[in-house]
């Protein structure tokens, strides 16, 4: 190939792209989510961050280390705050590195909810690192990852 | 599709209410397939709110990741009695309501 036809190629290749990117199925997203963001748990992060920096530390996301069954898994979420009026906890998202829907969840809280602490049960799409992430009324962004071993994954039908 | 709602009956002021709620829903990721092979259309519950004495306290946006019959356990700082109410919609408009009385004292 020479130079030209090489340049072309990349040229067309260039003028697909967002299309391709357009073209990403969107099944039936909750409403008020950016469909755009579903695909992989680097935009769905990206996405809440809007170019912020994420901390590890304030946050602890437990999890059990092994789940036999991904179909419902119980998790807990901390986050060291004084919950107060200026000191507080915004917003918690919960995000799977493996699911084919990567935001599990978002909480939003504040001076009023008292205690940073969540309760409940995800499904797991096989073995994998749990990301929480926590903004603080300042803006700021803290998080805890927890890997965990899913022996039974919970979208073993059909995904 | 039942909803359940757990709180303390009394609270201190000043002091935290735990609030536990469970509802039943089967939470369709839209990854299923019926028996004929047609793809379950996915239907979950994306909004789940909660009231303390008509005010908002914590708000919920879940999608196909939490498990089916969504168990919820959150706080709420006490400071005056009132209705803890809870409301859920799904994709398919389909509501939830649950509220339970809490009696704050001191």
């Amino acid at each position: 190939m020479n130079a030209r036809r090489r340049l072309l190629a990349a040229l067309l290749a260039l003028l697909a792209l967002p299309r391709r990117v357009l073209a990403q199925p969107s099944v039936n997203p909750a409403p008020g989510i950016d469909a755009r963001m579903l695909n992989t748990p680097q935009g769905t992060l990206q996405a809440i961050l809007k170019g912020a920096e994420m901390r590890r530390g304030r946050v602890r996301l437990e999890l059990a280390q092994v789940a036999d069954d991904g179909h419902s898994v119980p998790l807990i979420v901390r986050v060291d705050s004084p919950m107060s009026q200026t000191d507080h906890v915004r917003r918690i998202d919960l995000v799977s590195e493996k699911n084919p829907v990567p935001l599990i969840a978002t909480y939003f809280l504040g001076p009023q909810t008292g205690r940073a602490e969540i309760e409940s049960r995800v499904r797991l799409n096989g073995t994998q690192r749990v990301t929480a992430l926590a903004q603080f009324s300042d803006g700021s962004f803290w998080f805890d990852a927890t890997d965990i071993v899913v022996n039974e994954a919970a979208c073993i039908d059909g995904s | 599709m039942t909803t359940r709602i757990q709180v303390p009956r009394q609270a201190r002021r000043g002091g935290l209410i735990e609030v536990r709620v469970l509802i039943q829903h089967p939470m369709e990721t839209g990854f299923r397939y019926d028996s004929l092979g047609r793809q379950t259309p996915r239907n979950v519950i994306h909004r789940f709110e909660c009231r303390y004495d008509g005010v908002e306290v914590f708000r919920a946006e879940m999608g196909a990741g939490i498990a089916a019959n969504p168990y919820l356990r959150f706080f709420v700082r006490a400071e005056r009695s009132g209705d803890i109410e809870c409301r859920w919609v799904d994709q398919e408009n389909a509501s939830g309501y649950a509220s339970a009385r809490v009696t704050v004292n001191g």
